[in-house]
């Protein structure tokens, strides 16, 4: 197939704010996005061609160079480390005789890392061309080196490399209700638009992605604001790691959320919703759409959903930005920018989507909303806790006999989940992913709910054999690497952070950098643009207030270090002048010459 | 305090270097004018270009313009650290490696190789590898990457006004404090 970009632009329309999805179709056919093409897309859009540009730099599933003809991408996710992936790729790479990231010579294959997944329950994971394989081990790399030695294209593999499987280990409200299509827009319709948000605040709905905003106020708010077109979009960029509980609702519960989203399209007055799914879930594409176009034929979207309003889906596919979970950046990808957040207020329910009113939701937030729609705020009231109505859906993944999905009232301790999915010798768990908070093995009996401790889902397990300090340098490279790169305490912190880490981690750090890792941390909390920034530094300043001692341990001097190897700085230019004289070596790099 | 008293304390011995530097900073330094004289009732000075000392004695303060290119650099600056009680990194390069920086993202070899062997004029090149001179490190570092600094004085160079307040708050025990003027001007 010959690239025609001008035809790809035709069949989006000529719409700019479909970038995103136009440089997706450029690279299935190209597998990279070349310097011409960039300006003839920006000329066929009308758009400065630095814009375009940048937004093919932005995002890490584009690039404006050839990759290899197999792009193979190890999810870089604490559990797949913890599963062995970085042997596995280590393996991989040695075999085609490969640096991380380098194209072979022949353009056939380039093997990288990418953050989490989201299979965290079947890892370790990779992406093969974007397209998702879980559970490897020693065999199936083995197996998928051969494929690619062969030179056979990636939909020609065998189909037991790909299967996701669906782990639900504990069922409440949202994942054992069902609901006949078009219940929750029959009830909504019934009680009417105002009604229906009054019923979604008296059920103390609460945002799922973790802010924990209260739907029903959100939804209020939307509705009031000026304007005749809204927006509802759903938030299904479950990028934080170890999170992949709207990965089972997408696949299983998907026409309950698209339910969801009608109603909140009814009872704001929008006709138009937008689901954002993440790059990294490819496999639901298809079934996704197949949904959609299932419920257009019942009727239950389009230009008269049950004869009484319009409303239509439109699905998104996110490029590989963290970042883009964040609701103002979110709305810019959707735009076709780059997912850079915007300055808030105005927040998206006045100024949302093409500067329109704009609901943005959780995948999980959106089902709930569908099922109080049906049944009434008393479903959600009558479990949880005062502040945290309903259930919780936990993606626990690690040290765990039974990793998978559980569905619990809120309120439910960690202890109670740790029994229920099989963990022994727990030293540590990361609720809510790098950005939420690191319990210790002291604090097992606090409650999941937004009165203790609050969660997007992730819960990741750490027994007694983890080193927690590996574990954050984890967390900082995947923050490094997720910075947007727009306000400068997250962009410099993020990295300092992650430079420290691995200093403290291999055992070269000192004390200095045990009081930067703080000082750097609390500067991004107070003073970064949005969310990515502020929470970036939890994991280093929970690991620094509960695992002190393992920091104090790895140190290998209480003086003050170089940051770098002194002797290994000088190697280049011996190598250029082919010296190896006293002169061209730093010997005694501790010398007392420290000392103040 | 009686003038007497004044005359018999004991005076600050200050060291000052220029590393990866343009001496722009002790251009600066110079250029509080006429403050050097009462500066010089203040201070006494130990190693520095200025009086030619080699090497650093004891000091209580030293003050260290531009930052690490190379292995003198580093050896220099260690010196510095075990003789001074107080270190100061003046100036953009000190602080944050500044212009010489802006070769880190080149390859080391590379550059001595344009430079040396096949550069535009050069003829019968060859890259200098006498054990005399010190090798450049592959990347620019600015101070506080090798030692513990005390105190950053920014600027490029910092005012001479910052300058001289700053070392009279330090002579007299203060924090030094800049300020607006100084280091704010907005």
């Amino acid at each position: 197939m010959t690239l025609d970009p001008s035809a790809i632009v035709a069949r989006h329309h000529g719409d700019a704010s479909r970038l995103v999805q136009i440089l997706h179709d450029v690279m299935a056919v190209e597998g990279h996005v070349a310097p011409p093409v960039i300006t003839a897309l920006a000329r066929a859009l009308g758009l400065p061609r630095g814009q375009v540009e940048g937004v093919v730099e932005f995002y890490s599933f584009f690039s404006s160079e050839p990759r290899g003809r197999f792009r193979v991408l190890f999810s870089d996710n604490i559990t797949d480390e913890m599963a062995g992936s970085h042997e596995l790729r280590k393996h991989m790479l040695d075999s085609f005789r490969l640096q991380p990231g380098e194209v072979s010579r022949d353009g056939l294959v380039s093997i990288g890392t990418t953050s989490c997944t989201g299979l965290c329950d079947q890892g370790p994971a990779m992406l093969v061309n974007d397209r998702a394989i879980p559970r490897l081990t020693p065999a199936r790399i083995g197996a998928i080196t051969s494929l690619i030695r062969g030179d056979v294209p990636v939909d020609r593999w065998p189909d037991n490399l790909f299967p996701i499987a669906s782990h639900v280990e504990r069922r409440d409200l949202l994942l054992s209700t069902e609901l006949s299509p078009g219940a929750a827009i029959d009830a909504a319709i019934a009680r009417g638009a105002a009604a229906t948000i009054e019923e979604i605040t008296r059920s103390g709905l609460r945002g799922r992605g973790g802010a924990g905003f209260s739907t029903g106020t959100k939804w209020a708010a939307c509705a009031s604001a000026p304007g005749p077109e809204r927006y509802i979009v759903c938030n299904a960029d479950e990028g934080e790691p170890g999170t992949f509980k709207d990965r089972e609702l997408l696949a299983a519960h998907a026409d309950l959320l698209f339910e969801g989203m009608t109603v909140a399209g009814f009872a704001v007055g929008a006709s138009k919703g937008i689901l954002y799914l993440r790059a990294e879930y490819p496999f639901l594409v298809e079934p996704l759409l197949a949904t959609l176009e299932a419920r257009r034929r019942a009727g239950l979207l389009g230009e008269r959903v049950r004869d009484a309003f319009a409303f239509d889906i439109e699905l998104h596919v996110g490029a590989g930005a963290y970042v883009c979970g964040e609701e103002s950046a979110l709305i810019e990808s959707l735009e076709g920018k780059r997912g850079i957040p915007r300055n808030r207020p105005p927040y998206p329910v006045t100024h949302g989507y093409l500067q329109k009113p704009t609901v943005v939701n959780n995948v999980e937030t959106l089902v709930a909303a569908a099922l109080v729609a049906t049944h009434g705020a008393g479903f959600l009231r009558a479990v949880g806790t005062p502040k945290s109505s309903g259930t919780k859906i936990l993606s626990v993944s690690g040290d765990v006999a039974r990793p998978g999905i559980y569905e619990y009232p809120f309120g439910v301790s960690v202890q109670q989940v740790l029994d229920d999915a099989g963990a022994v010798d727990t030293q540590a768990v990361q609720v809510g992913g790098p950005s939420g908070m690191l319990l210790s093995a002291s604090e097992l009996h606090r409650r999941i709910a937004f009165e203790d401790v609050p969660s997007a889902g992730a819960f990741m397990v750490f027994d007694g054999s983890r080193d927690m300090l590996a574990v954050v340098e984890n967390f900082t490279r995947f923050f490094a690497h997720e910075s947007c790169g727009f306000c400068t305490p997250c962009r410099v912190g993020t990295t300092l952070s992650a430079q420290m880490m691995k200093r403290v981690v291999s055992g070269t750090g000192s004390r200095r950098d045990v009081k930067d890792l703080a000082k750097v941390s609390n500067l991004m909390r107070a003073t970064s643009h949005c969310g990515l920034g502020t929470t970036a530094g939890n994991p280093v300043l929970d690991a620094l207030a509960k695992f002190r001692p393992s920091f104090d341990k790895r140190l290998r001097s209480l003086e003050v270090l170089p940051t770098f190897d002194l002797d290994e700085a000088l190697a280049p230019a011996r190598e250029a002048t082919a010296r190896d004289d006293e002169g061209a070596h730093f010997t005694n790099q501790t010398s007392q010459a420290e000392k103040p | 305090m009686s003038p007497d008293v004044k005359e018999v304390k004991k005076k600050l011995r200050v060291a000052t270097t220029s590393l990866a530097g343009c001496f722009g900073c002790h251009m600066s330094l110079l250029d509080i004018d006429e403050r050097l004289v009462p500066l010089l009732d203040l201070i006494e000075l130990d190693s520095s270009p200025l009086t030619d000392i080699k090497h650093c004695g004891p000091c209580d303060l030293g003050l260290i313009e531009g930052g690490l290119c190379n292995a003198e650099n580093v050896h220099k600056l260690r010196e510095f650290r075990a003789h001074c009680k107080i270190l100061v990194a003046v100036g953009a390069c000190a602080i944050n490696g500044g212009l010489p920086a802006q070769r880190n993202h080149l390859d080391i070899r590379e550059c001595l190789q344009t430079v040396y062997l096949t550069g535009l004029g050069v003829e019968r090149g060859f890259i200098p590898n006498d054990p005399e001179l010190p090798l450049p490190l592959k990347q620019v570092h600015p101070l506080h990457d090798v030692v513990k600094i005390d105190y950053f004085l920014p600027g490029c160079p910092p005012s001479a006004d910052a300058i001289w307040q700053f070392l009279t708050d330090l002579i007299a025990g203060r924090t030094p404090k800049l300020g607006h003027g100084l280091i704010h001007y907005d």
